[in-house]
């Protein structure tokens, strides 16, 4: 087996008597779709966030590609590869969706510190980014900002972002929630293709979507992993039956 | 065309017609009001880099538009008394030199003053870049050498090749022409790919930081810039004046830049330019009839601030495009 794309081990992180991390280890693969599930304040986004870069675990390390990406920064480990969508959309709101997107190609170049040549002129900015956008289904969109987009438009653009930063792996939090059942459904098949390209850790509270998608499902509950496994396994779990499928499910 | 080119286009015009027409009356008066106006524009639309484009409330771009001024004032003053500067390095009375030094000094201060208030944000930002600037004016009040409290005269405004400064109508061109490089400096950055990452910056950090830009190096590059832009305007208005003072220094001169800024539209190009002309023909007009006149300016303060938030340029050209 390949060494995992990402890889945690014994992460932590306590706020004052809660434990909001407790003793976490999980790895990403290759090629797969690694979904983390579990009840509301289950530690979900906390873990996110550490893994991210946007808060910093009490003790525990973080491999990104075999290398120990624990001490660096958010905008470090983004330009390692971590292609990050957020719970709640975050994104440039009076630049167009194009130039939310041009924003990651300019990031994955490299090439901030350029301070004459227009972009909106610059034919190796626009073109990657106009083909993320087509990817997710938001070319006729592009030019509207991305305040005015609608809420399932902003987690699409979310992803297109992550695409043009190249990203080595994703991170999903959540990105199903507030839309519809089509747009959910129109998503899932996306997120299908997605793998190929990277692999995915989807934080997802719609079941039929993760259980279309997993490969492999782990299971959050009070900051501890109570069970990783396929699909099969989890749903058969009765752990895992009990703390979150509830009796009977 | 677009309505804000067309605005800009107009106030760049009549700022460069009115002193000519004033010339041409024999008032050169107004041609040193229309220079006042450019040199402060000028200034301000340094600080717009980092307030407009980069959200970055300095409250304490005095310290560069002073250290401009003196470093104008400094060196006129060596090269008058024909005394050494430093290292046997003599002083100068060649307006390019001594605008080189401005934006050098600026610069040098932006970078260390950076380096620590970029670390903090929001009101925190706000105290420690006005807490950074009280410190070097009271430095100047207590530096006996250049005048102290007193400040520092220039007996002869500095030299520019070709031409005489001391006519008002040649001291115009000069100032004119840095502002308008001024403004072209800052139409091509805000148009970038360093003013997207600036602007994305002020929109929405974390975003910013979660397509992999450290915000904070696009921040203190940007604050460098606009620091130099409001250095050399600092040493053009020292020779306007002919008189550098530690006044340039304090706390009211940086919320005059401000002032200027969110009155003529923040984060817009013709923003400073506009809020100058508001701000001098102001003080003009009603600074004759009532020594209160700051009162008048800030009724129109408020009324901005609550019904024209985007200032003259937002009221002319309507809300800003970003494409």
């Amino acid at each position: 087996m390949a060494e995992p794309v990402l890889e945690i081990r014994n992460l932590e992180k306590s706020f004052g008597a809660l434990k909001a991390t407790d003793d976490v280890s999980l790895d990403l693969r290759s090629g797969e779709i690694h979904a983390l599930i579990g009840p509301n304040g289950a530690g979900k986004s906390t873990l996110v966030q550490q893994i991210a870069g946007s808060l910093k675990p009490d003790s525990g390390t973080i491999l990104f590609q075999g290398r120990d990406v624990s001490g660096l920064d958010m905008a470090a480990r983004a330009r390692l590869g971590m292609g990050r969508t957020f719970q709640i959309s975050s994104l440039a709101g009076e630049f167009s969706a194009l130039r939310n997107v041009m924003l990651a190609v300019q990031a994955s170049a490299g090439s901030s510190f350029r301070f004459f040549r227009p972009v909106m002129r610059d034919a190796s900015l626009i073109e990657p980014a106009r083909e993320a956008l087509s990817r997710v289904g938001l070319s006729d969109r592009a030019s509207v900002p991305a305040a005015e987009l609608s809420h399932g438009e902003r987690r699409q653009l979310e992803i297109a972002i992550a695409l043009a930063q190249g990203a080595r792996a994703f991170l999903l939090d959540e990105p199903m929630a507030g839309m519809g059942p089509e747009g959910s459904q129109a998503l899932t098949r996306f997120l299908d293709t997605l793998r190929a390209q990277a692999p995915v850790l989807l934080i997802e509270h719609d079941m039929d979507a993760v259980f279309a998608l997993a490969d492999r499902i782990s299971v959050l509950v009070y900051g501890r992993i109570v069970a990783t496994g396929t699909v099969e396994e989890i749903r058969n779990d009765p752990a895992v039956r009990e703390a979150y499928l509830g009796e009977g499910a | 065309m677009n309505r804000e080119t067309l605005v800009n286009a107009l106030l760049i015009l009549g700022l460069l017609a009115a002193p000519f027409a004033a010339d041409a009356m024999g008032e050169p008066f107004y041609v040193t009001l229309a220079t006042r106006i450019a040199i402060l524009a000028l200034a301000a639309t340094g600080l717009n880099i980092a307030l407009g484009l980069g959200g970055l409330v300095s409250f304490g771009h005095a310290a560069f538009f002073g250290i401009g001024g003196y470093a104008a004032g400094i060196l006129a003053t060596h090269a008058f008394n024909a005394e050494p500067l430093l290292f046997g390095l003599p002083g100068t009375n060649q307006m390019v030199s001594i605008w080189l030094a401005a934006v050098a000094a600026a610069g040098m201060a932006a970078l260390l003053i950076g380096l620590i208030s970029l670390r903090t944000s929001g009101v925190y930002f706000i105290m420690i870049t006005l807490a950074f600037a009280q410190m070097i004016y009271y430095f100047a009040i207590s530096w006996p050498a250049y005048g102290g409290e007193d400040g520092l005269s220039i007996y002869v405004r500095n030299a520019f090749p070709g031409t005489n400064t001391m006519r008002p109508m040649s001291f115009f061109l000069i100032a004119a022409g840095l502002l308008l490089a001024g403004l072209a400096f800052f139409a091509l950055l805000r148009n970038s790919r360093f003013g997207a990452a600036l602007q994305a910056g002020r929109q929405n950090e974390i975003r910013l930081a979660a397509v992999g830009i450290a915000p904070f190096r696009i921040r203190l590059v940007a604050f460098v810039l606009s620091a130099m832009m409001t250095g050399v305007a600092g040493a053009l208005f020292a020779d306007l004046n002919r008189f550098v003072s530690p006044s340039m220094l304090s706390w009211h001169m940086s919320g005059e830049l401000i002032v200027l800024i969110i009155l003529g539209g923040v984060g817009r190009l013709a923003g400073p330019l506009a809020g100058a002309i508001v701000y001098v023909l102001f003080e003009f007009a009603l600074g004759g009839v009532t020594e209160h006149w700051q009162l008048f300016l800030g009724l129109v303060l408020l009324c901005v601030v609550l019904f024209a938030r985007g200032g003259v340029v937002g009221l002319l050209a309507g809300r800003a495009r970003h494409g």
